[in-house]
């Protein structure tokens, strides 16, 4: 349910709308900024949101991501003996 | 080919030229007849070409219809898929594509400016393909009875006694290859439309296949088998060489060759890039062996530039794809089902 | 950071997937006897399809796919009343292409499409907005279906039509909410389920505490989950992590995108918009209280049941559901898709019996396009 995408909002189109560009790996939609909008709409430009169905939906949380990124490299490190071991069957099998 | 055109006075089509009358004339001679240069005002065309004597060598023969909307999208226009389309047919049979035929079926309404782009576009691509469009057609039907225009291309190529491409050649350890980055086409045709309001640089990847296909034989001349990967998209073409020659045919996720705008527009519409059209994209086989020379010679020509092995021939699953994901878990890639439509779920 | 591509790094997978191994091992459980773990939300069903999750995590889990896709849910009836309205020549029906294929008693929109009606596919119910602006003479209604993520969408849509006065465009509201049918769910007694990955797009809108009831009065755990790979596999560690503890809370795995208390501005827009409906149908689950949303009376110009009589409030027709259709009991987790007779012989993508079969979210579609049905092995 509820196909959502990081996008990029990088430019204001029509601020009675509440209307922005948004940026999803080079592909530009207009969306509108409405939930994530505070303050003066310019305020929204260069922010990350999730894009849902035209809206920009939710502001993304550097900080959280950043967060989460960590605890999943925490249990990379802890794995990291592991992965050594697991190179040799890798190179035995990655031949193409 | 810079000669003026003879004199026309409309700007559009209407069903007089479709009438069989003098204005149906001027539109074949101002529009068609005057770009194309076929060598006689015959019915039809009267071919000969010193492959053609050769102990052994093949006649092929192909037929496509050709239907876009818009009809003129970044990267290309319906002229030049019909003539690349065709031409790619042949080509990807082992033939060299010699003669095209072109049929036009023209809504009343469409300019008489937007027709010439279009036939000049053919006329550049026919050129780069060493290919001659030597008889054609012209009918006019009413509004709304087609969308500007339809153009049916039939195109005779020879195929040289010593080669046999065929997707039943196709066994296992054999290597994939595409030419280059997958889905542009598509890509580029959702966002020309406008429905979905998208914009991005993405341009269709529509190109002639003639001459990288030559390249690639002599350079891999055990060749197994090649497609133009068209609607559909890959997966659809690897679906069906997988069932013809009876193997499994496993692809790579992290070697797929996507450009990150397609992959953005596919996120954000919820499409698989596997099933996005193209219309320049080759599919090869070929012996493990071969591979990297067949590489080599498609990477030295500018629509080969970014060729790349996505996947393998095996014996697992007969007749199956499958695709080992970024995780090294694996799926079946299926036939699609209908068409590809977005969805927000 | 483009918050997409770091959460799908194959490594870091690896170590999360070991790390569930290890779990799973502590629980104790196997193959005959696994944690059952709900994914309530399609989108979750379709990514574990799609990257192959289900064969990398560990024989004793069990994913039960849950009710979480709209398009499933979806009664029949209210296709044949979509269907009804957009053969109106009046209207222009627009929609998210999801529901283009589900099948209705007569035909499907696809179908109405081909037979005339004037359907359009729109990404966005903005577009449908700006489709009734260029067709003033027009009616342009928009299928407004989806759970609280997409709800928004179509109230601010609704508050921006009323704002510019727009006489021509409706909504035809079927909106539907997630909390309702988790609680029917697990007020049947024959549901078996040990944990829950929570639906992340829905708690971005309302945030995570409507879920509190899963863990107060039913004692079960369940964790917001994002939608990446990476997202998901650190999910349904956390839900087995509590299993093991003996804890039962509602975690936030997704708090780049899910804040606590969700998103003040939709919500507000929900609620001038919309009422909830004392029952609604859910396909395969039945009529379950207070599930869907109806607009209020202020905004009955944009109604389009109000508009044109048709819909849930105008006399509510239940329609049988095809013969032999087991969707309901796959919904519930009673059998798996294969088990259903009708699976890949009377019901296949290309000619979908139950409406599990239509979405790519649901979860006999995902089943039969990824091969969830048929032996793939690992690629090792």
């Amino acid at each position: 349910m509820c196909l959502g995408i990081p996008g990029q909002i990088v430019a204001v189109t029509d601020a009675d709308r509440m209307m922005a560009m948004a940026e999803v790996s080079g592909v530009r939609r207009e969306v509108n900024v409405a939930p994530i909008a505070q303050g003066p709409l310019e305020g929204v430009i260069g922010k990350w949101a999730l894009i849902h169905v035209g809206f920009a939906m939710s502001e993304i949380d550097e900080e959280e991501a950043a967060k989460t990124l960590e605890a999943l490299r925490g249990l990379g490190e802890a794995q990291e003996t592991l992965e050594a071991m697991a190179a040799g069957d890798a190179a035995l099998e990655g031949t193409a | 080919m810079n000669m003026m055109p003879p004199k026309m006075r409309d700007q559009v089509v209407t069903l007089a030229h479709g009438g069989g009358g003098k204005a149906m004339r001027e539109l074949i001679e101002s529009v068609f007849t005057q770009a194309f240069q076929p060598d006689a005002m015959e019915d039809q065309a009267r071919l000969m070409d010193a492959a053609l004597q050769e102990t052994g060598a093949r006649l092929a023969f192909t037929t496509d219809s050709f239907v876009v909307d818009p009809v003129e999208f970044p990267g290309g226009d319906i002229g030049k898929i019909a003539v690349c389309g065709t031409v790619n047919d042949l080509a990807v049979g082992g033939a060299k594509p010699l003669w095209l035929s072109a049929a036009f079926i023209i809504e009343e309404g469409t300019e008489i400016a937007l027709l010439r782009r279009i036939v000049a576009s053919m006329v550049a691509e026919a050129e780069r393909a060493g290919v001659r469009i030597v008889t054609g057609d012209t009918k006019v039907v009413g509004r709304g009875m087609a969308d500007k225009v339809f153009i049916t291309t039939s195109g005779v190529g020879v195929i040289g006694p010593d080669r046999n491409l065929r997707a039943e050649n196709v066994r296992n350890g054999d290597v994939v290859l595409v030419n280059g980055k997958l889905g542009d086409h598509g890509a580029a045709i959702l966002a020309a439309r406008g429905d979905m309001a998208l914009s991005s640089e993405v341009t269709s990847d529509c190109a002639g296949l003639g001459h990288l296909m030559e390249s690639v034989l002599q350079a891999a001349p055990d060749t197994r088998a090649a497609r133009d990967a068209t609607r559909g998209g890959v997966a659809s073409v690897l679906n069906e060489v997988a069932e013809a020659a009876g193997c499994s045919i496993e692809i790579d996720e992290t070697q797929l060759p996507l450009r990150s705008e397609v992959k953005g527009m596919c996120e954000i519409l919820g499409l698989d890039p596997l099933y996005l059209a193209n219309e320049g994209t080759l599919v090869l086989f070929v012996p493990a062996d071969q591979a990297e020379a067949a590489l080599a010679a498609m990477r030295a020509l500018p629509e080969g530039r970014e060729a790349t092995s996505i996947g393998r021939v095996g014996d697992a699953m007969p007749g199956r794809v499958t695709m080992r994901t970024l995780f090294g878990g694996a799926r079946i890639v299926d036939m699609l089902v209908g068409e590809q439509l977005p969805r927000i779920c | 950071m483009k918050y997409a591509d770091e959460f799908r790094d194959p490594i870091a997978a690896r170590a999360v997937l070991d790390e569930i191994a290890k779990v799973v091992d502590q629980i104790g459980a196997t193959a005959e006897k696994p944690v059952h773990i709900m994914e309530i939300c399609g989108g979750h069903t379709h990514a574990i399809f799609r990257y192959g999750l289900d064969k990398l995590t560990p024989e004793g889990i069990e994913f039960i796919h849950g009710p979480g896709c709209p398009v499933c849910v979806l009664p029949m009836s209210r296709v044949d009343e979509c269907v009804e309205l957009a053969e109106r020549p009046e209207v222009i029906f627009t929609t998210f292409g999801d529901a283009m294929r589900v099948p209705g008693t007569r035909k499907s929109l696809m179908q109405a499409k081909a037979d005339g009606a004037d359907i359009r596919m729109v990404y966005s119910p903005l577009d449908a907005l700006e489709i009734a602006r260029r067709n003033p003479d027009r009616e342009v209604v928009f299928f407004g279906l989806g759970f609280e993520t997409t709800t928004p969408s179509t109230a601010l849509s609704i508050q921006q039509a009323a704002r510019e006065g727009l006489e021509n465009f409706t909504v035809f509201c079927n909106h539907i909410t997630v909390p309702p049918p988790i609680k029917a769910l697990l007020d049947d007694p024959h549901m078996v389920l040990d944990g829950f990955v929570g639906p992340g797009h829905v708690s971005m809108v309302i945030g995570v505490h409507p879920y509190d009831f899963i863990a107060e009065d039913y004692g079960k755990p369940l964790v917001v989950a994002g939608f990446e790979p990476l997202d998901l596999l650190q999910s349904v560690l956390m839900v087995l992590e509590q299993i093991r503890d003996g804890r039962a809370e509602i975690e936030n795995q997704y708090a780049r995108v899910v804040p606590e208390n969700g998103n003040p501005v939709s919500i507000a827009a929900i609620k001038d918009v919309y009422e909830e409906r004392p029952s609604f149908e859910w396909r395969g689950l039945g009529e379950i209280d207070a599930s869907g949303l109806r607009i209020r009376p202020a905004y009955a110009a944009f109604d389009a049941e109000a508009k044109f009589g048709i819909g849930y409030g105008a006399g509510a027709r239940s329609v049988q559901e095809p013969e032999g259709c087991a969707c309901g009991a796959v919904m519930t987790g009673r059998i798996k898709p294969v088990q259903c007779e009708q699976f890949g012989k009377g019901c296949t993508p290309e000619m979908p019996l139950g409406a599990l079969m239509v979405s790519s979210e649901g979860a006999c579609a995902a089943y039969y396009q990824y091969g969830g049905a048929r032996a793939v092995e690992p690629a090792e």
